[in-house]
């Protein structure tokens, strides 16, 4: 369900989700991408972080320089005035994966809960065009979505503790890439030598919000050729 | 302008980190804010010694910082009292003093608190990444290379002896914070409360909570009786943005105080700390008790006005 207009929802006393919608779809995102853009390239006084993600952006501020209430009318105003010249086109990143053995430890363990081949489960990862919901979780990450129907699969039951930088997982109806080393409870189907964060880059990521991905398998003896492009 | 050889790090002890007030402004790319746990602190150390609030300073966790003095400086140590000492005697906390080269810092353990901030006159000398000084420890970038401060590492400042007529400036023991193990934090309600019953709000608010020693810089884990959720509800929730402060609950119902080293989370938020409370947050410890009030929006921002009064007339008199 879509939310016209917006609802707020105050997190303490220094910010704000803006919810536009209850459910992950591209409509609703879009419309969160359309505002966050808005809100980013004409600053309103006192706001010091924009975060947009599946259906709602968050709105850090000082209370010290502005109020909730004048903030709350300048986004509705915002909000309703259609500017579709404002948001870009999104870019497609095209991302090299080696899928299973070593690189992909959870392939073989996917394809049996979904009586498939691992050749069916990466047909199925690569035939689709993911966009990227939002960026979170750590610094790089993108929330890929949507995973085919049948490839939707519940998270491990234990998180890993450390899952290498690079891996590319599933969980539920999403898909995602690793930009560092971290804790994580996807499934791991495979690994990608793209560089998904570096903060001595600008911007510090190749994948904004909005933005559509697709897969596309390579065999390990092929990896270096991809190590340092961008694709 | 002169960068000289400040501190040498002889021993870091747990974790010691460079951190300023944080980075803000990349939240989009997955970026936390980072940046010094108790910034009331690391705010007031930089001021006692005629930096810019906003310079970089150490944020000591717990114990173990042995540091040796390379050149003359003003230095300010606030925050929590980690028994530090000079060259084998006590050292004295929120208020700027000279030290020499060839001095030794050593920080014992805690007697209160959890962290300590050592602010150097001159700052100290790295460069910004993404705006900002903090240390991120996940993605390894921003501080000092990335990492916590190890055996070796040499610090740098900007000219340190401009600083020196700073020295012998202290925060009144009016102005300074009181550090008990029984912790009362102020919150406002949200932004999920209201996918929480009334029964759980008031364990919410009525219980005493222990912080277990999982916690670190990401959050203040807490155990006690379960906050549980309305029954038809999910575990998690579609994931959104986040802010320090915030309080989630994840299914086995025992809360997370959301800190400084991450942006976006899946779990109810049942309800969030106060700008004027955060500070105190650094200097909760596992083991410490934790009981949360609520309060209305307005009394929040008093309380944050009268904070920031304090700071301004420390500006006021740094002159």
């Amino acid at each position: 369900m879509n939310y016209d207009p917006p609802v707020f929802r105050m997190m303490g006393d220094r910010a704000f989700l803006v919810e536009l919608g209850d459910q992950i779809n591209p409509s609703i995102n879009e419309r969160v991408r359309e505002l966050f853009l808005k809100l980013d390239r004409r600053p309103l006084r006192g706001v010091v972080e924009l975060v947009p993600s599946y259906r709602s952006l968050m709105v850090v501020y000082d209370p010290l320089k502005t109020e909730k209430h004048r903030l709350r009318e300048a986004i509705v105003e915002l909000y309703q005035a259609t500017d579709p010249s404002l948001v870009p086109e999104p870019r497609t990143l095209h991302v090299p994966v080696v899928y299973g053995g070593e690189y992909g430890p959870d392939l073989e363990w996917v394809a049996d809960l979904h009586n498939m081949s691992p050749e069916q489960v990466i047909r199925l990862h690569t035939g689709t065009t993911y966009r990227v919901y939002m960026i979170g979780f750590t610094p790089g990450y993108p929330y890929l979505g949507e995973l085919p129907a049948a490839l939707a699969t519940p998270r491990r039951e234990t998180p890993r503790t450390a899952v290498p930088q690079g891996s590319v997982a599933i969980a539920q109806r999403q898909t995602g890439i690793y930009p560092v080393q971290s804790p994580g409870g996807w499934h791991i189907l495979g690994w990608t030598p793209i560089n998904l964060f570096d903060a001595n880059r600008w911007p510090p990521t190749p994948l904004e919000m909005g933005d559509l991905v697709r897969f596309f398998p390579v065999q390990k003896e092929e990896i270096n050729r991809w190590t340092s492009s961008k694709a | 302008m002169d960068i000289i050889e400040s501190l040498e790090i002889l021993a870091p002890g747990p974790l010691t980190t460079v951190q300023d007030l944080g980075r803000y402004g990349f939240g989009r790319y997955g970026v936390p804010p980072s940046g010094a746990l108790d910034s009331f602190s690391l705010r007031t150390a930089n001021l006692l010694v005629g930096n810019p609030e906003t310079e970089a300073g150490l944020e000591i966790t717990l114990m173990g910082l042995r540091a040796r003095v390379q050149t003359d400086l003003v230095v300010a140590l606030c925050g929590g009292d980690l028994q530090p000492h000079r060259n084998g005697k006590p050292f004295d906390m929120w208020c700027s003093q000279i030290v020499e080269k060839g001095d030794t810092l050593f920080l014992k353990a805690p007697r209160t608190g959890c962290r300590a901030y050592l602010a150097v006159g001159g700052g100290i000398s790295l460069a910004p990444v993404l705006a900002s000084k903090s240390t991120n420890l996940t993605s390894r970038f921003g501080g000092y290379h990335g990492r916590p401060l190890r055996k070796g590492d040499l610090l740098f400042s900007q000219a340190p002896d401009r600083h020196f007529q700073k020295a012998g400036k202290m925060l009144p023991p009016e102005g300074r914070p009181v550090y008990r193990g029984d912790w009362g934090i102020r919150v406002l309600p949200g932004p999920q409360d209201q996918d929480f019953p009334e029964e759980s709000k008031r364990v919410f608010l009525d219980s005493s909570f222990t912080v277990s020693s999982q916690s670190d810089r990401t959050g203040l884990r807490l155990s006690g009786p379960a906050v549980h959720r309305k029954k038809n509800l999910g575990d998690s929730i579609i994931s959104e943005g986040i802010v320090p402060g915030a309080i989630q609950v994840p299914g086995d119902g025992q809360p997370i105080i959301l800190l400084v080293e991450t942006v976006t989370g899946g779990y109810r938020k049942i309800a969030t700390v106060i700008s004027a409370d955060l500070p105190l947050l650094g200097q909760v410890k596992p083991g410490d008790r934790v009981k949360f009030r609520k309060v209305a929006l307005e009394e929040a921002l008093v309380a944050l006005r009268e904070s920031e009064k304090h700071m301004d007339m420390l500006k006021q008199s740094q002159g």
